[in-house]
């Protein structure tokens, strides 16, 4: 089943991303919202474990989070889709199911 | 598509309940159904009417009860874990002795059994917490 | 009370009593066995430390709900899942945690082992072949 995995934590705070990806199957989408779009931005030291990541799930982030933290689109990882809630919305439609690692 | 929405994390103090009203929204904007609003956990408290914030921020809990009054939303709040947080509506009241209520009259305390009926009816669970 | 019946996975990643998450979703667990649902449980991460054996609370003024583990087997929850990776990093093995059995009816109620250890790889497909995930 595809599932949409959503992460809400700074992976500067907590492994949660790390965790995600280790269990989300090929094709799986990852969602970063809240804190967790720090992982999104570029010239991180986690940069390269988010591009990998980009191989096997498909990565997006979470708009009005990124503007409301100071970033804007062009900070982003390349690969990784910014969407705004009504793409949040459909993401979760179009998955089977929503996973939410708290 | 049938949502159902689970909150496990209070206003101002996450951004749980935020993200989940904002999300509650599109979907609602979306012409999707949004079968049921569970709060659970610290996420109870975001049916306290008393909640005063400041006049230049968000009120969360008039937020949701103005979303719930346009789109005859079902928010549901956990009675046990607004038994152990002190949110409380008239029968709450009289059946722990209690002086007070506090709960918005936008939503209405049950049991667990809720959030488990709206996994089971909706298409999609999810759940925004800490 | 519903025809359909799902795949119902409870995640739990966090530690008990630090925060009342782990309680709090046992308890929705046992309301929602009511249900007749396929019931999993996942214990990864640090939610490994809920099923610990020996915990005793009385220094810290806080109910010990340990024992509530071992009681899921009346509630027919038999599949409870332990991620042998999450145990390894926390320096723990299978004696450290609790021995949870169900009682298996066809069999003049022999007790079998409600906790299978899983691998990273295995607890990922678990996940992928829930109907519903509740994250607390």
């Amino acid at each position: 089943m595809s599932t949409l995995h959503t992460v809400n934590k700074s992976p500067f705070e907590k492994p949660s991303l790390d965790v995600c990806l280790a269990h989300a199957t090929a094709g799986a989408g990852v969602l970063l919202i809240e804190d967790g779009v720090y992982a999104a931005t570029k010239g991180t030291a986690v940069e390269d474990r988010v591009k990998q990541a980009l191989d096997s799930v498909k990565l997006f982030v979470l708009g009005p989070d990124l503007l409301a933290r100071g970033f804007t689109e062009d900070r982003v990882i390349d690969g990784i889709n910014v969407v705004d809630y009504a793409g949040f919305v459909d993401l979760a439609a179009e998955h089977d199911k929503v996973q939410a690692w708290l | 598509m049938k949502f159902a929405i689970q909150i496990n994390e209070g206003p101002y103090q996450h951004q749980a309940s935020d993200s989940a009203y904002f999300f509650t929204k599109a979907a609602l904007e979306k012409g999707h159904e949004v079968f049921r609003v569970f709060f659970y956990h610290d996420g109870v408290n975001n049916a306290s009417r008393l909640t005063t914030p400041p006049q230049d921020d968000r009120n969360v809990v008039n937020r949701w009860a103005e979303l719930a009054e346009q789109h005859d939303l079902d928010m549901v709040v956990c009675v046990a874990a607004a038994q152990r947080r002190g949110v409380a509506d008239e029968g709450e009241m009289q059946r722990n002795g209690k002086d007070a209520t506090n709960i918005h009259p936008r939503f209405r305390i049950s049991g667990l059994g809720q959030l488990v009926e709206a996994a089971i009816q909706a298409d999609r669970l999810v759940v925004f917490g800490d | 009370m519903s025809e359909t019946i799902k795949n119902f996975l409870y995640l739990n990643r966090k530690a008990p009593y630090g925060t009342i998450y782990a309680w709090e979703s046992l308890e929705v667990v046992l309301i929602g066995a009511a249900f007749d649902q396929d019931v999993s449980l996942a214990f990864v991460d640090d939610g490994v430390y809920q099923l610990t054996k020996g915990q005793d609370t009385a220094g810290i003024g806080m109910k010990n709900f340990s024992p509530t583990y071992a009681a899921l087997g009346d509630y027919e929850v038999k599949k409870i899942f332990v991620e042998q990776e999450s145990l390894d990093e926390r320096g723990l093995t299978l004696d450290d945690l609790q021995h949870l059995v169900w009682e298996d009816e066809d069999e003049d109620y022999a007790e079998k082992d409600s906790i299978k250890l899983v691998s990273r790889a295995e607890m990922a497909a678990i996940m992928d072949d829930a109907d519903v995930v509740f994250s607390f």
